[in-house]
């Protein structure tokens, strides 16, 4: 078929286009009259109006090998220098028009099997029928069927019921857990962690040990853990207590604390006690205070021992601890067999305590063990005393590092014993010397009552010992065969002799005879008397100044004396107890302003003292107050020089 | 000090399970003493797990107490070992215009007592 293209019906429009003008009018028209009309512009309304001038103007134009609209700055990542890096080179090929086509070439596979596909088409239209199927059978390569032989058998197997077989597993046990991970949690976790590493360290190394051992060592473990669990308990019911004792004597403890005085400006020099805690002991009733001391590492403990003084009233005796802490029931409670007469507690190892006894024994306890039994006891040895031990002090650990005490009794001998493994080795220091009074060939029986020893605080080989004669002597620890020099001191008992904690000359001693007096080891005679209007049963100084002491009587006044400020009378005279109550002790509190006092009633009274008593020298204006133990003993220097 | 220990079965205040305890006698001494100073209220005994396994008060007051006291117990001892997780809580006290109830703590047990301040 021809297909009608624009040549030939120009030709036949030319050679009948008046003919046919109607027909093909718009077309003809149109290319009529630009092929007639061939020199009118038309302008298409958008065009541009430019002047002669511009139009006339030359404008180049270059044609590029290069695609114009190529992108000229392309950039891509590049990974190994981790930037984008621009692209040089970009393509520059424009695609027009794309088609797909689908020619094959003849000798590739796909062309050699269609060409041969298409023979057989070609070949197969032309042949007889019957020779069709041999022929596409023997072409077909696929079934090797023929029509003769060929049989084709289907049958239907008996299909199973289709089941439906499923399992279900019991689900895993599921249980619901919470917790929180908090600092501390994780740090009890490691804590842990590394207590079981150690142990396990512990095991490796002590791997042969017997079944049987192990057997028992589990059931020890067993109840260590009980013990703990039952100790922790006790720990938090002690605290309680003590919780519950200070909401009760709060205000107390508010005095205790911060308490001052606040009218002693007013009062001059003199000077008051206030009364605080109250200690006493249902069991220890009729038993009376022999002995008080304080521990120097816990402040707030002391102790308390319980006997009697009178000759015919002898029964048991109690040691008692109390701390300060706790007013209305003691910590430690040790029932001895004996009264006791006289205690001390070890400087440095302040769970030792040695105990002296009427009875004539000494014995030590450890508080740290719980037991109810002293660890030493001199009983059994033969060294003991025979009568009723009045003072002992422990003194430093001798060369072989065994702790050593010093005791005195009414059996007039000075014994030193040292505690050796499991028992009390005594060495005889001194015997103490017996007076004129008594004739010669009793000498031996009737023995010098030694009534108190006190020992040097800087040369602690320098011990004083007072008498029941009235007699202060003093020693020396290498000296066994006599003393170094005697003092007459007062007329009856001496209650007490002690060292002045600072200044290394001065001594004090009370007595029966309702002295108390001040020596200078050097003087023969003392240096300060003071009279008290009854026997005097103690007499303490203060640690923190070189010339305050108080001392005890028997109707029940604590009597405190500041030599700086008055010289000749007490500051303080107060009667502390009630009528007919008759003061054994006191001792001052090594850090806190406050004295233990105790009585016949087996109750030890607490009281703090006043501002007044407690005054430190004032200095001059503009020089820096000097502390220390050079102070004190200046300021006691002082005073004995103008004695002198 | 008494070295004498003391088996003793007893079953709680409140749960069905029975406990065994041992209570030293010392522990049990300052229990008494404590329960009998003028003016403590009630003591309560608890346990690690808040179950109150001694005390002088009523069943309703010592369960309320108990688990009251223990959830703040262990809160108040959270906040302390976040702040340093070396240290830990050792006693509570809560004043209120009638009581003051005082908690004293341990690993294992929660010690309660309620005491009428004497003012």
């Amino acid at each position: 078929m021809s297909v009608p293209h624009k040549v030939g019906s120009v030709k036949s429009k030319q050679v009948s286009s008046f003919v046919m003008q109607d027909e093909e009018e718009g077309l003809d028209t149109a290319e009529g009259e630009e092929w007639m009309q061939g020199k009118t512009l038309v302008k298409p309304p958008d065009q541009l109006d430019l002047t002669e001038a511009e139009l006339n103007e030359e404008i180049t134009r270059v044609l590029k090998a290069s695609n114009p609209n190529a992108p000229q700055n392309v950039v891509r990542y590049s990974f190994k220098e981790g930037c984008y890096k621009p692209i040089v080179f970009v393509d520059q090929m424009a695609i027009h028009f794309e088609l797909e086509g689908n020619l094959v070439h003849k000798d590739s596979d796909e062309g050699r099997r269609l060409m041969a596909k298409q023979a057989e088409v070609d070949d197969g239209g032309g042949d007889e029928r019957p020779d069709n199927v041999s022929i596409k059978a023997g072409k077909r390569e696929q079934k090797l069927t023929n029509q003769f032989n060929f049989n084709e058998r289907a049958s239907q197997t008996l299909n199973n019921a289709p089941r439906d077989i499923s399992c279900q597993t019991e689900p895993p046990p599921r249980a619901n857990f919470s917790a929180t991970a908090n600092q501390w949690e994780i740090y009890d976790f490691y804590v842990e962690e590394l207590q079981r590493r150690v142990k396990s360290k512990e095991k490796h190394e002590g791997q042969f040990l017997n079944k049987e051992e192990d057997k028992s060592k589990k059931k020890m473990i067993q109840a260590e853990t009980q013990n703990d669990d039952i100790y922790q308990l006790a720990k938090v019911v002690k605290i309680i207590e003590r919780m519950v004792n200070q909401n009760i004597f709060d205000d107390v403890a508010q005095d205790f604390m911060y308490f001052e005085d606040a009218s002693d400006e007013f009062r001059g020099e003199k000077g008051t006690l206030l009364p605080l805690w109250t200690f006493q002991y249902d069991k220890a009733k009729s038993l009376s205070v022999t002995a008080l001391c304080w521990n120097h590492k816990y402040n707030d403990l002391f102790a308390v021992g319980l006997g009697s003084h009178e000759f015919t009233q002898q029964g048991g005796g109690m040691l008692l601890f109390y701390t300060l802490k706790n007013p209305s029931y003691p910590e430690f409670i040790f029932n001895t067999a004996s009264g006791v007469m006289c205690l001390d507690i070890h400087e440095h190892l302040s769970y030792l305590v040695a105990v002296g006894l009427y009875d004539g024994c000494v014995a030590v306890y450890n508080l740290k063990k719980k037991t109810d039994q002293p660890i030493y006891n001199s009983r059994a040895s033969s060294g003991k005393h025979t009568s009723a031990v009045m003072q002992v002090k422990w003194q430093k650990d001798d060369l072989d590092s065994n702790h050593n005490f010093i005791s005195v009794s009414a059996d007039g001998r000075v014994v030193s014993w040292t505690l050796v493994k499991h028992e009390l080795v005594f060495t005889d220091i001194i015997k103490l010397p017996v007076i004129d009074t008594i004739p010669d060939d009793l000498k031996d029986v009737i023995p010098t009552v030694g009534t108190s020893l006190d020992f040097h605080k800087q040369k602690d080989y320098s011990f004083l010992v007072g008498t029941e004669h009235g007699k202060i002597h003093k020693g020396s620890k290498y000296y066994s065969s006599k003393f170094l020099e005697k003092y007459d001191a007062h007329f009856m008992n001496v209650t007490r002799v002690r060292w002045n904690p600072f200044h290394p000359d001065v001594f004090i001693s009370c007595g029966w005879d309702w002295m108390v007096k001040i020596w200078d080891q050097t003087m023969k005679s003392p240096v300060f008397t003071f009279e008290l209007k009854t026997s005097v049963t103690d007499v303490a100084w203060a640690p923190y100044s070189s010339t305050v002491f108080a001392a005890v009587t028997t109707d029940g006044k604590v009597h405190v004396f500041d030599l700086n400020i008055n010289k000749y009378e007490a500051l303080c005279q107060q009667k502390v107890v009630s009528k007919k109550t008759k003061l054994f002790n006191i001792e001052f509190n090594p850090v806190h302003p406050i004295i233990i006092v105790g009585d016949d009633r087996g109750h030890v009274t607490s009281l703090k003292l006043s501002p007044n008593l407690r005054k430190k020298p004032k200095e001059k204006k503009g020089q820096d107050l000097p502390k220390g133990p050079e102070v004190e003993i200046a300021k006691m220097e002082q005073l004995l020089s103008s004695l002198r | 000090f008494n070295g004498g220990w003391q088996t003793s079965l007893r079953s709680p205040v409140l749960g069905d399970m029975v406990t065994l305890f041992t209570f030293c006698a010392e522990v049990e001494d300052t229990l008494k003493r404590i329960q009998g100073i003028n003016g403590v209220i009630g003591t309560i005994v608890v346990n690690a797990e808040g179950i109150p396994i001694k005390t002088t008060l009523d069943n309703s007051t010592t369960v309320q107490y108990a688990g009251l006291l223990h959830q703040l117990t262990m809160k108040a001892r959270s906040t302390v070992r976040d702040i340093d997780p070396q240290n830990d809580l050792t006693f509570l006290r809560i004043r209120s215009k009638k009581h003051e109830i005082m908690v004293s703590t341990d690993k294992e047990y929660l010690l309660i007592v309620i005491q009428n301040p004497a003012e």
